[in-house]
């Protein structure tokens, strides 16, 4: 598809990972894409062979799904796949019980949830994967972020969502939040984690300055689909400039 | 109050422009001191306030519209700085009305982003609305762009005369559904045009998916662009197709000459004066980009073009415009308010039409978030320097003998434009 892959693709390829995108055409609100992109590239930089595909809504479900990605929207945008979404609660929950690695932004971290209230007391069901509930606000929560996390270190991303979120006791936070809200304006935590499942309101896009998330994410696939991982050695100089010149920017 | 406000005001632009400062200070000053010196001057102008508004192109439309009226023997007030914040406009009639506070202009036209477009019209209702385009823009601002669109609904509601629309974009085009008193006109692209135009919605559609939902059936528009050339361009109005040269560049801002045109059109019509097609026609092919938007200055003997980029459909359509071959390209990346702190929309513009040539300098308190979004597009990187003024002064000394263009940001734009004024002819905006 490129000629990255097609260099790389020199020394026989250690085995394929396919990415499935959820609801890239409805929710790609912040550079959701780039999260994607660098789980195709570092695929490949690992040695491996991505074949990342879209679920839209109406779509058939893919098979063999190794890894999910999937973004944030608008509400309309969240209004659009509501039904589509409940329809592959089941599939999704399956995937998830079974240690499938999932990376939900935003909007789509919301609807893992149980569900979503908004301001005017709308209830909108969450497929209820992940114990978390939302609820609207009329604050926005917008700026940079910093999370200080156990798994991935400085976790570094930029929030905006007005919905906040509180854990319950199925989860765990992803983080704490030394910069920035996070989840939601009292408890100073941002995102969850449930078993291979990285839940958070960060873009930025959030994957390429914190490659440490991506390559789990591969690891977790490669391990599971193959029985072990052999990385390979993405050079991520320009990440870790990135890192701490984003570090330093004001909220 | 009322009787120092003006004179205040026109002192502080004064002091604050011998300090070599910004244009929104004295305009800040009189809307303190004296909130209804806009409404009141504005409303004497006899053929009223037209609002310029959307994501992309205000500046180079505005510069339109006011170079046709001026065509037609109209004399226009603006807010020519590219100040587009309601102090802003409070600042540039600072400038131009007399020390009584009188403002000697038929009709008024001006630039407002969307936000303040709103606070100005519920204070001073325009005549007439341009409503451009919603695209994804500095939503750190605006959150979503749906919002945007509402704000856009509430300018078209406040106007009092006419509404021209985008009929291209549906987030604009439906606005005229929620109209009820107002006259609405559209312009419009034809179809051999339509795919030039990416927008956020088929962004990530998949080939040949459903289009998002347009209108069901196109109204007529008042000028459609029919064709666009190397310097020239055709437009369809009242029946027939008519060719001009251009000196703008850049399909989009070749489009925004339609919604310059029908704007023009309209007010013209509204009895400001009695529209002259050839004398109009030879206006637009004059009209010079303005500041930063695809703006051409000269650097050792050869072209040096600034295209501003803001959002992911301006990047986008920046780099379609404006191929890359033949030339040293840099790249100018700012997160400061003005710009947006959110860097995410670099994720939304692919750049593989810079993989042949590479790109010489990143700069800006983001070219490092620049350097990574390339390199998983890959494209070759020469030299990223955060500091503006060293990035340029290589990429000038390196680049000799290429004719070179900068992408950047709008205060990267700022910080380069001031340090070419150091070696080259900078037209002086104040």
């Amino acid at each position: 598809m490129n000629p990255a892959e097609a260099s790389t693709a020199a020394a026989p390829s250690k085995g394929t990972l396919r990415v499935v995108q959820l609801y890239p055409r409805d929710m790609n609100i912040y550079g959701d894409w780039g999260n994607a992109l660098v789980l195709q590239r570092r695929i490949a930089w690992h040695g491996y062979t991505p074949d990342v595909l879209e679920y839209n809504v109406g779509d058939p479900f893919p098979d063999n799904v190794d890894i999910i990605v999937g973004g944030g929207g608008q509400d309309s945008g969240q209004l659009a796949i509501q039904d589509d979404l409940q329809a592959r609660a089941g599939e999704l929950r399956e995937l998830a019980e079974e240690g499938a690695p999932m990376l939900v932004i935003c909007g789509l971290y919301q609807l893992f949830g149980r569900f979503f209230k908004t301001r005017t007391g709308a209830v909108i069901p969450g497929i209820g994967i992940l114990d978390v509930e939302t609820h609207g606000t009329d604050e926005r929560l917008i700026g940079n972020v910093k999370v200080s996390t156990s798994e991935f270190g400085e976790v570094l991303g930029y929030e905006n969502h007005s919905g906040q979120t509180t854990l319950g006791s199925g989860v765990r936070p992803l983080g704490t939040v030394p910069k920035g809200t996070g989840n939601n304006s009292t408890d100073g935590h941002e995102g969850a984690r449930y078993r291979n499942i990285v839940a958070s309101y960060l873009h930025g896009s959030l994957l390429p300055k914190n490659p440490a998330i991506a390559d789990f994410l591969i690891r977790t696939a490669a391990e599971r689909k193959f029985g072990s991982f052999s990385p390979g050695t993405p050079d991520d100089a320009y990440a870790v400039l990135a890192r701490e010149h984003a570090a330093r920017r004001p909220r | 109050m009322v009787f120092f406000s003006v004179p205040l005001g026109k002192l502080v632009r004064r002091v604050s422009r011998l300090r070599g400062g910004g244009s929104a200070l004295p305009g800040l000053v009189v809307e303190k001191i004296d909130p209804g010196f806009m409404r009141r001057t504005l409303s004497t102008l006899p053929h009223g306030v037209a609002v310029v508004s959307g994501t992309n192109g205000k500046t180079t439309t505005t510069k339109m519209v006011v170079e046709l009226l001026e065509s037609q023997g109209l004399k226009v007030f603006t807010n020519r700085t590219g100040s587009n914040f309601t102090r802003g406009v409070a600042a540039a009639l600072l400038g131009e009305v007399d020390w009584r506070g009188r403002l000697d202009a038929d009709v008024a036209v001006l630039e407002l982003d969307e936000a303040h477009a709103v606070h100005f019209v519920n204070s001073v209702p325009p005549r007439y609305c341009l409503l451009l385009n919603v695209l994804r823009d500095q939503l750190d601002r605006f959150g979503e762009i749906d919002k945007t669109a509402q704000l856009l609904q509430h300018i078209a509601a406040k106007t009092t005369g006419t509404v021209v629309l985008n009929r291209e974009d549906p987030r604009v085009a439906r606005i005229a559904d929620t109209l009820t008193g107002q006259e609405v006109k559209y312009f419009g692209l034809d179809e051999s045009l339509l795919g030039t135009f990416p927008n956020d919605d088929d962004m990530r559609a998949a080939p040949g998916s459903p289009a998002p939902a347009g209108l069901p059936q196109k109204p007529q528009a008042d000028v459609v662009l029919l064709k666009v050339g190397a310097d020239s361009a055709e437009f369809a109005y009242d029946g027939g197709t008519f060719t001009t040269a251009m000196k703008l560049r850049g399909v989009y801002n070749i489009f925004n000459a339609a919604a310059a045109l029908t704007l023009a059109r309209s007010i013209c019509g509204g009895g400001a004066a009695t529209a002259n097609h050839a004398t109009l026609l030879e206006a637009l092919s004059r009209v010079a980009p303005a500041f930063g938007r695809g703006e051409s200055l000269t650097v050792d003997g050869l072209p040096l073009d600034l295209v501003l980029v803001k959002n992911p459909s301006g990047f986008r359509l920046g780099l379609k415009s404006f191929p890359a071959g033949g030339y040293a390209t840099m790249i100018a990346i700012n997160d400061n308010y003005a710009d947006g702190r959110d860097m995410s929309w670099l994720w939304d513009v692919e750049f593989d039409s810079l993989r042949a040539e590479g790109v010489d300098q990143l700069t800006g308190s983001r070219a490092y978030d620049m350097a990574l979004r390339l390199q998983y597009d890959d494209v070759r990187i020469g030299a990223v320097q955060p500091e503006i003024a060293p990035a340029l002064a290589a990429f000038i000394r390196e680049g000799r003998g290429k004719p070179k263009r900068i992408f950047c940001t709008y205060t990267a734009m700022l910080a380069i434009r001031r340090e070419l004024a150091k070696i080259t002819t900078v037209e002086v905006v104040s």
